[in-house]
């Protein structure tokens, strides 16, 4: 199988679907001529031309809108923030657009749209461009919620994402676009709310999305060979829908959950997660449910301090070993 | 006459004489029928927001009701030009354009009332009318944010090249809005069939025209920033309107260029009922000016009797028809069942709601259930 990375995983996806379906098109600043900010959508302007791969103004609650709006007359629009940062000078599109005017209108609209972009920190550009909305999304039912944290998980949800009939808020990472993996060539979906087991253990349960599941991953080797403490990963891949039942089973096999979130911990992911832990495995739990999250501090700047303000592997074994 | 009055008035004039309009050939081709239809439609919309505000205050409708009465003639006069394909979006004063478009007063009057056989099932209310079968996008209730889904609609019009354009209704407040001015570059640009209307009745809320714009006189003005062609017209004259209305879609439909229509027009209650301050931020003398001598549809009735198409017998009929299909709505609303509880969870996502796959694939909610 041909070992690609995650960028081109998506730009494959892309490729895919504009061959496949006439309504899909992609939008956004910088995505034709320059071929993306961070090269995600090379090639396809010149491939697909101008109505298909649409660079627009610096404008992201009007092209937010145009979205909503063409996705409500049966187009697939994919709109590409440069970073889900900018989201929130479109929020009322994405929230009270495309995530309410299904319900107001008693189920007569859908919006099949895609809105993607990278959603991380870690990469020495302040607080503004280090948002992770995840959890705002989230928050909204009628929104749907993807952060693959592989190239191949990338390019199946994807493309689920692009088929999928109600509005996906697919959530990419700047430090992940140049990761490797072996990605099969040609069309396969993966499910919206499916979790994935990145690595079976037996001790205790790392639950994790997005880039966090490479540092669990990281930190589950290191447990293993430092303490002998096995430690199983699950990747969430979907946050709304959620995969609860694969959680839910691992915590039934080690009864010891760690929960790992580049998302700040007030209200964030894991928090939902950690109250659906204490909801429906209480009594599985042989240890209190614990989290490593992004320091609750707005994303700083200098370089070796916001290393250690996102999670890492140190954080996670130390924090996993408090549990035994 | 306050300065916001003297504004209006004087947009009035400014606008193209009725003479012209009447001969513009759009209305040269109107049937008396069409014409008398104009009018129903118009007391039609009047009457029904009258029931409305009737119950609203008997506690039958809550929460926010913004009325169209004294801009009738806009989305009536818009719609009567609609050409099958054309769409339709707006804001939160939308009652007038879903009839407008042909929605029933029974489904409308379910909404408001919150009940199960509301156009929206009970769940949009007041400001969230949908009609997507005809054309009508609703009912959005923050200011401006319609505007950005207008784009799209007239976006995916051209993008299906289908020869039609996208009507998208605002008021005067909302130009304010950095969406709006995002949206008027993006449909100049992209040369998208986008006729944008600002029903400016000189309010956004309580606070006038002239404390709320840096441009006093024609907010349609602003156009000129975008290099797009901009217009004013009467409200309160129909054939005037019309006229314009056609001038701007046609040349959406046929050039695919966008247009920045300004309608002066004056609403005769509140921002919303809830607005304590209706009669504070204007005179009395003002609003009654407006009634006695700016009202669409008198107007347009005085006009259809000077073309000896109606007689006050009929007119009298054409009201009381209105009347009598605002109160049955009423009864029909009152008699609906209130919504299942179970329907909290409905419509949230389609995929959920077809039980597909994707639907039935992990949790979609995180509640108790009812």
């Amino acid at each position: 199988m041909p070992v690609i990375d995650y960028k081109t995983a998506l730009n494959q996806a892309f490729a895919e679907e504009l061959t496949r379906d006439e309504s899909v098109f992609l939008i956004g600043e910088e995505v034709a001529q320059y071929n993306g900010a961070y090269k995600v959508t090379k090639g396809l302007w010149e491939r697909f031309g101008s109505k298909r791969v649409i660079d627009t103004p610096i404008s992201e609650a009007a092209f937010l809108g145009l979205g909503v709006g063409a996705a409500m007359m049966g187009l697939r629009p994919v709109v590409e923030l440069m970073f889900w940062s900018f989201a929130y000078v479109g929020f009322d599109q994405i929230i009270n657009n495309a995530g309410c005017v299904r319900y107001m209108s008693g189920g007569l609209i859908n919006v099949p749209m895609v809105i993607r972009g990278p959603a991380n920190g870690g990469t020495n550009v302040g607080a503004t461009h280090s948002h992770t909305p995840e959890n705002f999304l989230a928050n909204t039912p009628g929104l749907k919620v993807v952060a693959p944290a592989t190239p191949y998980d990338a390019k199946g949800l994807m493309i689920a994402s692009i088929r999928d009939n109600d509005t996906v808020c697919f959530m990419e990472n700047t430090l992940l676009y140049g990761e490797t993996g072996e990605v099969p060539e040609g069309s396969y979906t993966i499910p919206l709310g499916v979790a994935d087991i990145k690595r079976e253990g037996t001790d205790v349960s790392f639950v994790a999305h997005g880039r966090a599941v490479l540092t669990a991953l990281a930190a589950a080797e290191r447990l293993e060979a430092e303490h002998g403490i096995s430690a199983e990963v699950v990747d969430l891949r979907s946050i709304r829908p959620l995969d609860e039942e694969t959680i839910l089973h691992s915590i039934a096999k080690t009864h010891r959950v760690v929960l790992i979130d580049e998302n700040k911990p007030f209200c964030g992911v894991s928090a939902q997660i950690a109250a659906m832990i204490a909801e429906k495995a209480f009594d599985q739990l042989d240890a209190p449910v614990l989290r490593v999250t992004a320091l609750d501090a707005p994303a700083i700047y200098s370089m070796p301090l916001e290393k250690i303000q996102l999670p890492t592997s140190e954080r996670i074994i130390a924090k996993a070993l408090t549990l035994f | 006459m306050t300065t916001a009055d003297s504004t209006q008035a004087e947009k009035s004039k400014k606008s193209t004489s009725s003479c012209v309009s009447t001969q513009a050939v759009i209305n040269l081709t109107l049937t008396p029928e069409q014409k008398i239809k104009a009018l129903a439609d118009m007391w039609r919309i009047r009457r029904f927001e009258q029931q409305a505000l009737k119950f609203y205050n008997q506690d039958k409708i809550a929460g926010f009701l913004h009325l169209y009465i004294g801009q009738e003639s806009i989305a009536v006069a818009a719609a009567s030009l609609m050409n099958g394909q054309d769409e339709m979006i707006t804001a939160y004063r939308d009652h007038g354009h879903a009839l407008a478009v042909g929605m029933s007063m029974e489904e409308c009057m379910a909404e408001l009332f919150g009940k199960a056989t509301g156009c929206s099932k009970g769940k949009g209310g007041s400001m969230h009318f949908f009609a997507p079968d005809k054309h009508y996008w609703g009912g959005h209730g923050i200011v401006g944010g319609q505007v950005p889904l207008g784009l799209g609609l007239a976006f995916a019009l051209k993008y299906k090249k289908i020869p039609a354009c996208a009507l998208c209704f605002l008021g005067d407040g909302a130009v304010n809005q950095g969406p709006v001015s995002e949206s008027l570059n993006f449909a100049s640009l992209f040369e998208l069939p986008l006729v944008i209307i600002i029903e400016n009745n000189g309010y956004s809320m309580g606070t006038s025209l002239e404390r709320s714009s840096s441009i006093q006189h024609y907010l349609a003005q602003r156009a000129e920033g975008f290099d797009m062609a901009w217009g004013l017209a009467n409200g309160s004259n129909y054939y005037e309107l019309r006229a314009k209305l056609h001038e701007a879609m046609e040349r959406a439909r046929s050039e695919s260029k966008p247009f920045l229509l300004e309608v002066a027009t004056y609403r005769y209650y509140g921002h919303s009922i809830a607005d304590a301050n209706a009669k504070k931020y204007r005179s009395a003398e003002e609003i009654e000016n407006y009634k006695a001598n700016h009202d669409p549809i008198i107007l347009w009735q005085k006009q259809l009797l000077e073309e000896k198409l109606l007689t006050e017998e009929s007119i009298t009929a054409i009201d009381e028809a209105a009347k009598k299909e605002a109160a049955a709505s009423v009864a029909f609303a009152e008699a609906s069942p209130w919504p299942d509880p179970e329907s909290i969870f409905s419509d949230v996502y389609y995929e959920v709601d077809q039980d597909s796959e994707a639907g039935r694939t992990g949790a979609h909610f995180f509640s108790d259930r009812v």
